[in-house]
């Protein structure tokens, strides 16, 4: 049946050549953990990128009850958390999700620095990584504070500062991230929600996109 | 006339380009304005909020005094309470910011046991004289904030905060 469904499409569209280039390559034994267990090193940057899609459907999920109101953001957080089904899981996996994506990228730069996989010719690749952590660190950042409990709004008040600290701009990118040139609050909720849940994931896809399509161009670096 | 005639490849090229570049400016324009908005908001400065701390019992030392005022955060306004290190020098009354110049915690007047004559930030331990100046060698950049500051009626009234004038 769902073969025959297959069979329908490709005889149409010609769909074999799009999923074979994407997901058919050879794995080559020296990232294989299966032939030598030290290759799990070469694991981490897929382990990213599965806890990043987590971290995606997580979110899709818990916008449901969220709302990005300084009067309700911490009610709707409870709420979710405390009394719809499963919650407390749904929250967990975005909340541990968000620090083990920064472990886990942190452990792909390790590997790809220590193999020497940077070197020419993925110089590119590893420029578009270092992006890929500044948007996750972004990400890590914005979405600290809409819980909008006391730690998120201090935590903020001392990054927002950090940001401020930068020469000539700083008190720019403060009030462009804040929204106020004096307060923290209703305007800086909405502008990290913005931030957090529309321009950085639109970011995170275009750059995800560009390191795969350079990885799969130019294939796995060779063994040491 | 020219020698670099313009083929009609090219005329077509430059105003495609001319025309796709007004269309993207008119949609990115609008939107880049709204998002810097807050940037170009004009401040006027606040009004001075009467507190009830008596001048009187002001004295060398600096005091804590509250003062609660109708903050206007875009479409949410709320009552907020601020705190200032108000004290006296000779007869002059003074003002300062709790905010500490490093990262925005709040200090403390002898909040550290072994310097009982300045400010202390227990966050990072930046430390401050009395008159604002921040300790060399401790995390702060810059001296404390001042805020203006009058007696009206015998009684403390704090206006908007402004960089220290003191240091």
């Amino acid at each position: 049946m769902l073969n025959k469904l297959y069979d329908w499409v490709d005889e149409r569209l010609d769909i074999t050549p799009i999923w074979r280039d994407i997901a058919d390559h050879e794995v080559p034994e020296h990232v294989n953990p299966a032939h030598h267990f030290s290759a799990f090193v070469y694991c981490f940057g897929g382990l990213t990128f599965f806890i990043t899609v987590i971290q995606i459907l997580s979110g899709m999920f818990l916008t449901m009850y969220y709302v990005p109101d300084i009067e309700n953001a911490w009610q709707s957080v409870y709420y979710l958390q405390n009394e719809v089904a499963f919650g407390e899981i749904v929250r967990g996996m975005h909340h541990w999700g968000a620090s083990l994506v920064v472990v886990m990228i942190f452990l792909h730069t390790l590997r790809v620095f220590f193999t020497g996989s940077y070197k020419k010719p993925r110089e590119l690749n590893w420029v578009v990584g270092v992006m890929l952590f500044g948007v996750i660190l972004g990400l890590s950042f914005t979405g600290y504070l809409l819980p909008w409990d006391m730690k998120a709004l201090f935590a903020t008040k001392v990054g927002i500062e950090i940001a401020a600290s930068v020469p000539v701009i700083g008190e720019s990118i403060k009030i462009l991230l804040a929204g106020d040139s004096t307060i923290l609050g209703a305007q800086t909720l909405t502008r990290f929600f913005a931030i957090h849940v529309f321009f950085l994931p639109a970011a995170l896809l275009g750059l995800l996109a560009a390191h795969f399509i350079m990885i799969r161009r130019q294939g796995i670096s060779g063994p040491l | 006339m020219s020698n670099n005639r313009v083929s009609r490849r090219q005329f077509l090229g430059y105003t495609l380009t001319g025309v796709g570049g007004f269309m993207a400016a008119g949609m990115l324009m609008p939107m880049v304005r709204f998002a810097v908005d807050p940037i170009l908001q004009q401040h006027e400065g606040g009004d001075f909020v009467l507190t009830d701390q008596a001048v009187a019992d002001i004295t060398e030392e600096p005091v804590r005094v509250d003062f609660a005022f109708e903050q206007v955060d875009a479409w949410y306004t709320s009552e907020v309470t601020n705190s200032a290190w108000v004290y006296k020098e000779g007869d002059k009354l003074i003002a300062l910011s709790p905010v500490c110049k490093h990262l925005g915690c709040t200090v403390n007047w002898a909040g550290d046991t072994e310097n009982p004559t300045q400010f202390f930030c227990p966050c990072h331990a930046g430390r401050y004289e009395k008159n604002g100046q921040n300790i060399a060698g401790t995390p702060p950049l810059g001296p404390l904030d001042e805020y203006e500051v009058r007696d009206q009626d015998g009684f403390v009234a704090i206006g908007a905060v402004r960089d220290n004038t003191l240091v």
